[in-house]
């Protein structure tokens, strides 16, 4: 197994897997999010859920920060083999005559992510495990709704959510129909896959922007 | 056409190496760039200077040997060519040009614009071959039909010149468009597939060997390639790759 992860093609397949896997988690994400915005009761009813079934505590929430951290891990691996790979750099590089930007960039895309899943998770995931676990608070299925509006009121965290989910759009622009390619998908389907890819990584990101900005401007809470 | 340049110069493999102006005039249009090349050596061979290394063969763009990164691109600003299909007349009077050799790690340079390219032949010797009885019972290869999508398919693999344009546009410095291109030569035709898994492993595992980078579908590889050499051969080699790692 471990001389498989030494090849490039291996680990390119490694990438192109968990970068899926959190491509359909994705979904999953804004589906529950889209309930805050369309019913608070049932965003409560979903949260609680999710916060407290056990095969989503302790089979798919570990499973889920495995893949993320895979895919970073194995990202940045990746990239500081890629830049072993030329020791001496070019005087002049016109790498926008080639490739876009997007597809160039996904270690910058993917370092602005990482970044704002850290604040992410300090601001929902370290939350629950310490509501939940160190401070040991007896279960509320109704506080969900109410902390997430309190979560956007401030300006500068909307504004950071927003910069990232621009970034996300622009790293699924390239990364989801890439991972095809990485698996050795290239074919009559291919470019039905790239357009879906678009309109993917326009949708999903935009969602979760207007989510952000609803609740920054609720009209009901603040 | 006056014409400013700035070369690469490096002694030799162990030294480090600078980029070295030099102003040219006189310069026609019609002339191909290694023939302006040719006309600057002239020049310093008269002044008594050493003139600028570069590696060159066919001049009529099939050797791949002319391996020149001018103004940040592999063989110049226009695409499916080489250095000796690239003109003067593509470039204006007073333009700045920039001339490298192909950079990779894999490809030290030997000496000015002069590479070592034997990487590749390292990656084509570990599996880029059809092993074919020759004891004189050997069977004609047209006496095996073939359908034409993928005869088609595989002649366009093979015609990959290994120039290396595909590391040297390459922000990755991967070697993925080269290896895939001689993998599926071999693996669309019948001939090649009774070698294919042990092919491509051998190929993948010497190209990783050589320090190329990894491929992220960045897609610079294809426009570069003087052959137009398509991306959908390395998704094959990839999937060449897994089938042959689920085999075992």
């Amino acid at each position: 197994m471990s001389a498989l992860l030494k090849s490039s093609i291996a680990r390119k397949v490694v990438m192109a897997l968990s970068g899926l896997f959190l491509v359909i988690f994705l979904i999953l994400h804004v589906t529950i999010n889209l309930a805050s915005v369309i019913d608070p009761e049932t965003f409560n009813v979903w949260s609680h859920f999710m916060g407290y079934n056990v095969l989503v505590q302790f089979l798919m929430q570990p499973i889920l920060i495995a893949g993320v951290i895979v895919h970073f891990a194995m990202g940045f691996a990746l990239e500081i083999q890629n830049k072993r790979a030329r020791s001496v750099n070019y005087v002049k590089f016109k790498g926008s005559e080639n490739a876009p930007w997007v597809s160039r960039n996904m270690i910058l895309s993917g370092a602005v992510i990482l970044a704002f899943l850290g604040l992410h998770f300090y601001d929902f995931w370290i939350h629950e495990m310490t509501y939940k676990y160190v401070e040991a608070n007896p279960a509320d299925p109704t506080r969900y709704y109410e902390e997430t509006v309190a979560k956007f009121e401030p300006m500068w965290r909307t504004v950071l959510y927003v910069i990232s989910f621009v970034l996300l759009s622009l790293h699924l622009w390239h990364g989801f129909a890439s991972s095809f390619q990485s698996m050795g998908v290239n074919n009559k389907y291919t470019p039905g896959i790239t357009k879906f890819t678009k309109i993917y990584a326009v949708v999903i990101p935009l969602a979760f922007i207007f989510i952000a900005l609803y609740h920054h401007l609720n009209p009901v809470m603040h | 056409m006056k014409l400013y340049l700035k070369i690469w110069r490096q002694k030799d493999a162990n030294s480090k190496g600078k980029m070295v102006d030099y102003t040219m005039e006189g310069i026609e249009g019609d002339m191909s760039f290694l023939e302006m090349l040719d006309v600057l050596n002239e020049d310093l061979i008269t002044k008594g200077e050493e003139p600028i290394e570069f590696d060159h063969d066919c001049r009529e763009g099939i050797c791949g040997t002319c391996s020149l990164q001018i103004n940040g691109r592999p063989h110049g600003p226009d695409t499916r060519i080489t250095v000796c299909q690239l003109h003067m007349r593509r470039f204006n009077d007073g333009d700045t040009i920039v001339i490298e050799p192909f950079r990779a790690r894999a490809f030290p340079v030997i000496k000015d614009l002069i590479i070592d390219r034997n990487a590749f032949e390292r990656i084509q010797q570990a599996g880029g071959y059809v092993s074919v009885n020759t004891s004189g019972n050997t069977v004609d290869a047209n006496a095996i039909p073939i359908e034409k999508e993928m005869a088609d398919k595989s002649f366009n693999a093979a015609t990959c010149i290994g120039c290396g344009a595909c590391v040297a546009a390459c922000k990755n410095a991967s070697a993925m468009l080269f290896t895939s291109a001689k993998v599926s030569q071999f693996a669309l035709l019948p001939q090649g597939r009774v070698e294919a898994s042990d092919r491509v492993r051998s190929m993948v595992r010497q190209m990783d060997l050589e320090g190329f980078g990894n491929c992220t579908n960045t897609g610079a590889c294809e426009v570069e390639c003087p052959k137009g050499i398509s991306l959908e051969n390395i998704a094959r080699m990839n999937r060449e790759y897994l089938s042959a790692t689920a085999k075992g």
